[in-house]
């Protein structure tokens, strides 16, 4: 409980697991899984979405109770109940999802978990976050509301508090996927501080190249299993390469190359073609939750493929809005064809070929309770054949959602499943057979590998080149700038809602977007 | 028309302001507690009824006013237990469950008051009031605000201890996470469901006592249905204060004062229908939402079961 | 290839043992309503030896009086028609999610327009079309009532549960002034409108005391029910209610959807009001309120928005308080113990729904 004992454990396990397995209506998540987690070592858990690292976790963090096995704990078997149990025992989380209140400040979030009788002892917390502020050399705005803070520093906020409650094993849960490259670079710089301290981190991660960087330790997880660990010696001893290669092998069964590189076809683009898409000073007016757009330009030739890149939250979203028209812009142009389209609606900008892919898949995207066939038609309700005069047709949507299904290759059990039960891969795959349905010509995706795992991920990739070969006019916004790289023929630069720039995708792409990304010229 | 504004009318009128103010502060009080923690008590007149009626039986038969509202805030935490375990642990339609507790002890209390006092109609003896000294004597709003019931004066202490609750306690903090972000809440070693419950009891016993209060010290007696709605004002009122117990008190009085006018009127006579004054809070408030109408600022989670781990 | 073929054969075998399985649907829909019904019944009935009445003579005097008794059953359907109308407006509204806990203040705003203007048109017109006009101006007043909730909701995002219960009491509260101050008959000592002959109301059906009014309930119902079911606009009104940010993203109007929704509730809520004004009351005395709105919302929960349930659940309702009424009467038991004995079916209901869950989850791992 107290941060002194850290040290004395030496080179002995904080945590042992021993043939934990969890089961969950029709998945075993976890198959009688081992690990070690030691003092002064950063621990990658390695594995694709549902290999069961969040079921790991959750055990860990005492949200769940594994059905088999057991969890030693300064190895003794012990019983993580609860979250509070889990604090007690030194094991601070930091969670995929942030997991602090928007409406109180960071202070009182840090309070949080206090005895319900008390006044919050502020004074005494202002000095331990100053004195652990100082060892790791970070700076956090105690007083401010956490709604007004970035994601990174709502993330270091959590990392802190993990720290206030003496942490001795710190867990981070998927922490990069909300990181900008830059963010990246300062947790891995954190988390080594942290390890030198004596700290045990776990790293939860589905990114080979993070694993390699920041890890001493990596397991690997697939469907559930631990396919294999490379213990720290081993990592030394082996290259960065080496080590992806090997680590590719455990989770894919085969020997290859980091299968995220793929290489980008080169396409020709007929440069004289005329833009299907054309922007023009899009302007947008600034929310309370959400920057504005400033003079946005830009034009996508058929068959090319346009990327934003750029850190979350700097206005992509709202850029995929207004030229989707569910977001009002208070100025400029968009032209679909020479065609002006912006003071059209939603449905009719559809209805002219315009798509846009939504990375938020069950928030707005679809209707979780609704079935998968009906889910395919959000957005042309009322529309013949699937309605005449207004009345259902079920029919006819049945067979062509049939159709979907079959060319998309949806896994579900059958079309009246409720979409929400469906895998994220395959509700993006409704998405994708919705948006790139007949009469497309010009596609937005937003994020759309986000959260996906690696075989829908490059299933997902190949669809978009297609499209993209197909001679549609695609724009890709990805906060992923190896996707991007991978895939775009231009590559422009989004920053605090204006495009910075715009660069070919040559050789020397990824230096230059990475400049215009903090803030230099390309 | 003289007597309207004479120094003993508009004393008598304050006065009955207050004693009309009181149980819709109570019931305003409790449900923002149960919204600051995310549940929507929409039970909060069957609390109220359940309080109306258990505190007039208990303050009938020991003869002790102060039993009452004893039995009175049981009784409504009686019911809040029924709507806790429903709603907060096992997490069924908390609007569902609130009409059905609602709808029950409207007829439940009629039911049995139809078969225990129907034919007698007893009464409770008139109430002591405390009398502050020097400050009662103050023309006009001295007799109408500091010669009340001791339990007037303790209900308006209770907004600034609430208040207090709220920004300077632990307390305070897990009830508003437990609104606005669960799960953070349950990170952070606390349990929401407790957490939850404790909101949702708390409002049992506010509203049961605002029911007994007006059983016992406002009308004297119970009747089916005494409390007309007034657990309904009481939402509106807490919606309306976003989370602020003050406001609830203004709230409460602007609603008295005009619950109060209408029996006024019609001791002095005037001859407009009760209902035109009734309206008049409603509009009031009606109009302000209409010309300032922003975006109601409800937790987060607010009617939303809690269940661990869930995404 | 076989991934392709895969998903889309499972599809089709599903489809071929569908008709089995909604047998088997059915059956287990009918035990999880009747069994939670039962078990409210027995709850109830303690509740009954509690206070010294004999539950067997009590329940068997209501099903007597409510649905056996030839004078009973012709109240009961009689009681339906305006529960029909509110039944309907309800599941437009919550099938939206959209609270509209209004209802009370549209249905009396809708009954006092009826009684108000009825006995005027039947002098300057004949009764049938003097009906006609009074249900639709009784409509369009409701319509205009929710006007207010309904903008605030789809242009401010204000809360409609608090604007539609304070609308509500606005709404009892004008039916009063205006009963009293403006459409008050001047031949009765009593406040009250001017009653409407009864030769100028609804017709009955056949040589029964039953108001036509309950074909209007059963047809209004039923109509709303396929709109939400089968029809794209149905379909707009239920994306909006199930995932109000996915309408946005359709390019549904949602503000406007809303507003439309708002106005058919209460429209059938002001039409439930004109259809037992002129089918059964002829006029509206004074605080007169018999609060059908929020005892309807339980029947609508209780049969999952689900017309056709509603139209079962509004008849049982109708039995019990047609019979509770003569209860009260006969065995002197309040008529409020109807009120009771719906809530513990509603918690009842909520719980076995709520295991049912559970033990189809714990079956499923």
């Amino acid at each position: 409980m107290s941060s002194a004992s850290s040290l004395s454990v030496g080179k002995r396990d904080i945590v042992a697991l021993e043939g934990v397995t969890k089961r969950f209506p029709g998945v075993v998540a976890n198959d009688s899984v081992d690990l070690a987690i030691r003092p002064g070592e950063v621990h990658v858990l390695l594995g694709e979405n549902g290999a069961g690292k969040s079921t790991l976790i959750g055990m860990l963090s005492g949200l769940q109770q594994p059905d088999e096995g057991r969890i030693l704990v300064d190895g003794e078997p012990t019983a993580i109940t609860s979250p509070r149990k889990a604090l007690a025992l030194g094991i601070g989380t930091v969670f995929q999802h942030m997991m602090l209140v928007p409406t109180l400040t960071v202070a009182e979030n840090l309070l949080l978990g206090g005895p319900w009788w008390q006044r919050p002892k502020t004074e005494e917390l202002e000095a331990r976050v100053a004195k652990i502020t100082r060892t790791l050399d970070i700076t956090v705005k105690l007083h401010a509301k956490v709604s007004e803070l970035s994601l990174g520093e709502q993330q270091q906020v959590e990392i802190l508090r993990a720290m206030v409650r003496n942490s001795r094993l710190l867990i981070l849960d998927e922490s990069t996927s909300m990181l900008t490259p830059k963010g990246i670079d300062e947790l891995g710089t954190l988390m080594r501080r942290l390890v030198e301290q004596g700290l045990a981190i776990v790293f939860i991660t589905h990114k080979l190249k993070e694993a390699a960087a920041f890890g001493d330790r990596i397991s690997v997880l697939k469907l559930g299993r631990k396919v294999g660990e490379i213990p720290p010696e081993r990592f030394r001893a082996l290259g960065e390469q080496t080590v992806i290669s090997e680590i590719v092998g455990l989770m894919f069964g085969k020997q290859k190359d980091d299968p995220e590189a793929a290489e980008r076809p080169v396409r020709t683009i007929r440069a004289e073609a005329a833009p299907l898409l054309e922007v023009r000073d899009l302007a947008v007016a600034p929310t309370d939750d959400a920057p504005g757009l400033s003079s946005i330009s830009f034009d996508i030739r058929p068959g090319e493929l346009l990327g934003i890149a750029g850190m979350d939250g700097n206005g992509q979203k709202q850029l995929a809005e207004a030229l989707a028209g569910q977001r009002t812009a208070v100025g400029g142009s968009v032209r679909l064809l020479g065609e002006p389209i912006e003071a059209l609606s939603v449905g009719e900008r559809r209805q002219r070929g315009f798509r846009y892919l939504t990375d938020d898949r069950l928030g707005e995207g679809t209707v979780g309770t609704f079935p998968v066939s009906i889910n395919f038609f959000l957005k042309q309700v009322g529309a013949a054949p699937f309605w005449r005069k207004g009345v259902e047709q079920r029919a006819e949507i049945d067979k062509r959602a049939a159709q979907l299904v079959r060319e998309f290759d949806v896994r579900t059990p059958s079309l009246k499943t409720p979409v929400a039960r469906l895998s994220g891969g395959n509700i993006q795959k409704v998405l994708l057979a919705r948006e790139l349905a007949e009469g497309a010509k010009v596609v937005i995706f937003n994020k759309p590998t986000y959260g996906l795992d690696l075989a829908n991920t490059l299933a997902s990739r190949q669809r978009i080149r297609d499209t993209a070969a197909r001679g549609l006019a695609v724009l890709l916004i990805s906060t992923d700038l190896e996707e991007l790289l991978s895939m775009c023929d231009r590559i422009a630069v989004i920053s605090n809602g204006s495009l910075v720039g715009t660069v070919e995708n040559a050789d020397d792409a990824r230096t230059r977007v990475g400049r215009l990304m903090i803030g230099l010229a390309a | 028309m003289t007597g309207l504004f004479s120094e003993v009318f508009l004393s008598a009128l304050l006065f009955g302001a207050v004693t009309a103010a009181i149980p819709l502060l109570l019931a305003g009080l409790g449900e923002q507690m149960s919204e600051k923690a995310g549940v929507l008590n929409i039970g909060i007149e069957g609390m109220m009824l359940a309080g109306a009626y258990l505190g007039f039986v208990g303050a009938f038969y020991s003869g002790s006013l102060w039993l009452g509202f004893l039995t009175g805030a049981g009784g409504g935490i009686a019911v809040a237990l029924v709507m806790a375990l429903l709603c907060v642990r096992i997490g069924l339609n908390q609007i569902v469950i609130g009409i059905a507790l609602t709808l029950g002890l409207e007829g439940l209390t009629a039911l049995l008051h139809h078969f225990q006092f129907s034919r007698s109609y007893p009464r409770l003896p008139a109430v002591d009031v405390t009398v502050i000294p020097l400050l009662s004597n103050i023309p006009v709003i001295g007799p109408a605000l500091f010669r009340q019931h001791l339990i007037v004066y303790l209900a308006v202490a209770l907004v600034f201890a609430i208040g207090y609750i709220y920004r300077r306690t632990q307390l305070g903090l897990n009830l508003q996470a437990a609104g606005d972000k669960p799960a953070a809440l349950d990170v952070a070693g606390i349990d929401v469901v407790r957490t939850r419950t404790v909101a949702v009891l708390a409002t049992g016993a506010l509203a049961g006592l605002g029911g007994a209060y007006l059983a016992n010290v406002g009308a004297g007696l119970f009747i089916p249905f005494i409390t007309n709605g007034a657990g309904f004002l009481g939402i509106v009122l807490a919606m309306l204060a976003r989370g602020r117990p003050v406001w609830v008190l203004f709230g409460a009085l602007l609603f008295g004062v005009c619950l109060s006018l209408t029996t006024a009127m019609q001791v002095a006579g005037i001859n407009i229908p009760t209902d035109v004054i009734q309206m008049l809070p409603f509009l009031a408030v009606m109009i302000m939402l209409v010309l300032f109408g922003r975006r109601a600022s409800l937790p987060a989670a607010l009617g939303i079961p809690y269940e661990r781990g869930a995404r | 290839m076989s991934i392709d073929t895969a998903p889309a054969s499972s599809a089709t075998a599903l489809d071929a043992t569908a008709a089995m399985a909604t047998r088997r649907d059915i059956q287990h829909r009918l035990l999880m309503t009747l069994g939670p019904i039962l078990a409210a019944l027995i709850i109830a009935g303690c509740i009954l030896l509690a206070v010294g009445v004999d539950p067997l003579a009590y329940y068997s005097f209501v099903l007597e009086r409510g649905l056996l008794s030839p004078l009973g059953i012709q109240q009961t359907l009689t009681r339906m028609a305006p529960l029909l109308f509110l039944a309907a407006g309800l599941i437009v509204a919550f099938r939206a999610g959209m609270w509209n806990l209004g209802g009370d203040g549209q249905f009396l705003l809708g009954a006092i327009t009826a009684a108000a203007s009825a006995p005027v048109f039947v002098q300057i017109m004949p009764s049938w079309l003097a009906l006609i006009c009074s249900f639709v101006i009784a409509m369009v007043v409701a319509v205009i009532w929710s006007l207010v909730p309904a903008l605030l909701r789809a242009y401010q995002g204000v809360n409609e549960i608090i604007t539609t219960l304070m609308m509500t009491f606005l709404g009892t509260s004008l039916a009063n002034v205006l009963v009293k101050l403006v459409f008050r008959d001047p031949g009765t000592t009593v406040p009250q409108t001017r009653t409407l002959p009864v030769e100028d109301r609804l017709p009955r059906l056949f040589d029964t005391t039953i108001t036509s009014g309950l074909l209007l309930g059963l047809a209004a119902i039923i109509t709303v029910h396929l709109m939400m079911t089968r029809t794209a606009f149905g379909l707009k009104l239920r994306i909006v209610g199930a995932n109000p940010r996915a309408a946005i993203h359709a390019g549904l109007g949602v503000p406007k959807l809303t507003i439309a929704v708002f106005a058919m509730s209460a429209g059938l809520a002001g039409l439930a009001g004109a259809v037992d004004i002129l089918g059964v009351q002829g006029n509206v005395r004074a605080d007169w309120n018999p609060a059908y709105g929020l005892a309807v919302i339980p029947v609508v929960f209780l049969a999952r928005m689900n017309g056709f349930a509603a139209i079962g659940f509004v008849f049982l309702l109708s039995v019990l308080s047609i019979g509770g009424e003569s209860a009260a009467r006969r065995l002197g038991v309040p008529n409020h113990f109807t009120l009771v004995l719906v809530s513990i079916v509603l918690i009842v209901l909520a719980l076995a729904e709520y295991i049912d869950h559970r033990y189809n989850q714990s079956r499923r791992a």
